[in-house]
């Protein structure tokens, strides 16, 4: 009894270090050889990281009527490699990433102000769907490197069913410079 | 014998709870600084609490997990640039500041606020106590213009005058005299329009941003009504960007005031033009066709193909009243064109003259080598010249220029060259550093206090509750001692 009460309070100190670094040395489920293994890790730099123990239990809910919100969107990432996530709709295409550990960059945390470190590519069939940016959407986009038609901003991505099988490439390079070569002088 | 098992696997995983509860209780007590690891991990001094340092953190805790990192800071409080250099209506720019604190709260990072690197500490003392120091101190001077009557009354520096209304206690005695009509501002950058938003915007949209009171009441007496923004060049080459445009051409009750003569030639080379300077050179086009509301009472321009030559003094002799301009004519095009000076010139009355040409580093130590004439520590890659385990990010790496998100990857560059030369060997790690414990005590002994990120948590929280008060989000106070007294 007091071993578990003291499981239960170690538990929740490895919450509180599990959501900055997945140092699984320090985690009792490790030691004990209970863990499940669902992690985040220090991927990136959002709020809404989640624990490992808030992750497993969030993808264990799903009932029938859910099942048709379910979208399915595959990202690339910077090596070319897919990775493949299940989301609802209504979800965030940033967030999402993060969820995954996908390295996409957040810095202002979807407010357009962080000059596009969440650009993406769509797919060409699903970027037709999308609603069309906002001005400041488009604003931001004129600050990323590699423009290209079916460039969009990750954090406003909104999933919907329509967008089932979407496919979201991050650009090779993050680094601003515009087409003609030009490295542009803003601050 | 089950039951031996039983109790042996549950007594062995109480021991090892307590292990961890015994560990975290050293953290806890220690006020977030390293306790959990008697570290035999690569230690690592950071210079500089901005944008630059908290990312060049950030990447080296997060690619090696048994690095220690401590981000010394010459203010109490932290994030730099972002704190007092992105305007008060921006604050959503400031939403990075979530991720620094995450940085900051790590378990393998401390933070060491009011430390004076170079003054309290020297370069070398650091360097002994680190196995490597990373030089991410910014840019904290600005480029002159060069011009006589540059120090009278009413002159300023766009970075003095930002860190003004922004809270830096190195300006808070500013006092701009904004009883004029006209404010002239050199330079056509993103900063500069910042400049003018602010001096132009209504109080009533002002007194809701995180603005200091003192800059807010000046601003609610301010008499200028009219703006120019002046570049040496013509509109295809403006440095600001789409973004901070469109916040101009939207302000309430101004209309935009410009010369047609500046954008001849101008609708004729739009179609080749790549999009984002397209889209940038419409706006300011539309903006300059259309101009605003006639009736608006106040009023902004750019002037182009201007160079500032002197600035006129009023018959006493004692402050600005006018600037002289120097026409140019523009050598080739595009990003790489030239002024050249045609030998004419333009009188402009106005008292208050703000020169936003770029901020400019200085050298932080005698141990450190400088480049004055790029004003940077010359460096290859990161790594700073000829000396060993000494790196550099951010500005004082590349030059005062970018946004958050370039600081980022280049402070993401710096780390990932950092840990290249730990896995190579390039830095011995088998030797022991001592890291914050050395320089904690020698700065006690110096007398000077060190402010920990608990202690910024005391500040902020502070500063959140006086602004609450007075329908803000905050108000920052405005002396280092009056930040030390809260912390």
């Amino acid at each position: 009894m007091a071993a578990s009460a003291a499981v239960r309070s170690a538990v929740s100190l490895t919450q509180r270090f599990v959501r900055v670094s997945p140092d699984c040395s320090i985690c009792p489920l490790y030691r004990l050889n209970a863990c499940t293994g669902a992690t985040d890790g220090f991927t990136a730099p959002s709020r809404r990281l989640r624990t490992s123990i808030g992750v497993w239990q969030s993808g264990d809910s799903s009932s029938p009527e859910e099942e048709e919100r379910v979208v399915n969107v595959v990202y690339i990432d910077r090596c070319g490699q897919r990775i493949p996530v299940q989301a609802r709709a209504g979800e965030n295409a940033l967030h999402l990433a993060h969820k995954h550990g996908v390295d996409l960059e957040g810095a202002c945390e979807a407010s357009l102000a962080c000059s596009t470190l969440c650009h993406v590519y769509v797919s060409s069939e699903h970027y037709e769907k999308l609603p069309e940016p906002e001005e400041r959407e488009d604003d931001m986009l004129d600050m990323a490197p590699m423009l290209q038609e079916n460039s969009r901003l990750g954090c406003q991505i909104v999933l919907t069913p329509e967008l089932d099988g979407m496919e979201l490439t991050l650009p090779k390079v993050t680094r601003n410079f515009y087409v003609d070569g030009h490295v542009p002088k803003p601050h | 014998m089950k039951m031996m098992r039983m109790i042996n696997l549950v007594r062995g995983s109480v021991m090892k709870i307590h292990g961890l509860s015994r560990a975290s209780r050293c953290l806890a007590a220690e006020g977030g600084v390293r306790g959990l690891s008697s570290s035999s991990g690569p230690r690592v001094c950071i210079v500089g609490g901005g944008p630059a340092g908290f990312y060049t953190a950030q990447q080296l805790l997060k690619a090696r997990q048994d690095a220690a990192v401590d981000v010394y800071e010459r203010l109490p409080v932290p994030f730099g640039l972002v704190r007092f250099g992105v305007a008060p209506d921006h604050p959503e720019v400031k939403n990075v500041i979530n991720t620094f604190t995450q940085t900051a709260q790590h378990e393998r990072c401390s933070f060491h606020g009011n430390v004076n690197v170079g003054k309290d500490v020297t370069i070398d003392e650091l360097r002994q106590a680190y196995h490597a120091v990373v030089l991410s101190y910014g840019a904290e001077g600005n480029r002159s213009m060069g011009i006589s009557g540059e120090d009278l009354p009413g002159v300023f520096s766009a970075k003095d005058f930002v860190g003004w209304y922004n809270g830096l206690p190195s300006n808070k005695e500013l006092r701009p005299d904004l009883s004029c009509e006209t404010a002239v501002i050199l330079g056509q950058g993103n900063v500069a329009l910042d400049v003018a938003r602010i001096l132009l915007a209504p109080v009533e949209m002002l007194k809701e941003t995180d603005i200091t009171q003192n800059a807010l009441e000046a601003l609610a007496g301010s008499k200028v009504r009219r703006v120019l923004i002046v570049g040496r060049r013509g509109p295809l080459q403006i440095a600001c960007t789409i973004k901070e445009l469109r916040e101009m051409v939207n302000l309430p009750n101004t209309r935009a005031d410009m010369l047609p003569a500046d954008f001849e030639g101008i609708a004729e080379a739009l179609k080749d033009l790549p999009r984002p300077r397209k889209r940038l050179t419409e706006l300011m086009m539309k903006a300059a066709k259309e101009g605003g509301d006639d009736k608006a009472e106040k009023c902004w321009g750019f002037r182009f193909f201007r160079s500032p030559v002197e600035v006129i003094a009023g018959a006493d002799g004692k402050r600005a009243t006018g600037i002289r301009l120097a026409l140019n004519k523009l050598e080739g095009s595009g990003e790489s064109a030239r002024a050249e000076v045609t030998g004419q010139l333009e009188d402009v009355d106005c008292g208050l003259i703000i020169s936003s040409i770029g901020y400019k580093s200085i050298p932080i130590d005698p141990a450190v080598p400088f480049d004055p004439r790029r004003a940077i520590v010359p460096n290859e890659m990161g790594r700073v010249q000829d000396t060993a385990g000494l790196y550099c990010s951010g500005w004082v790496k590349r030059g005062p220029t970018g946004v958050i998100a370039t600081t980022m990857n280049d402070s993401f560059d710096t780390a990932r060259v950092l840990i290249q030369d730990m896995e190579a060997g390039k830095l011995d790690l088998s030797v022991n550093k001592p890291g914050a414990q050395a320089i904690t005590a020698l700065l006690q002994t110096r007398g000077v206090r060190t402010v920990l990120f608990s202690q910024w948590e005391k500040i902020t929280a502070e500063e959140e509750k006086r602004g609450k008060s007075l329908g803000k989000p905050r108000e920052k106070p405005l002396d280092v001692d009056e930040m030390l007294k809260i912390a």
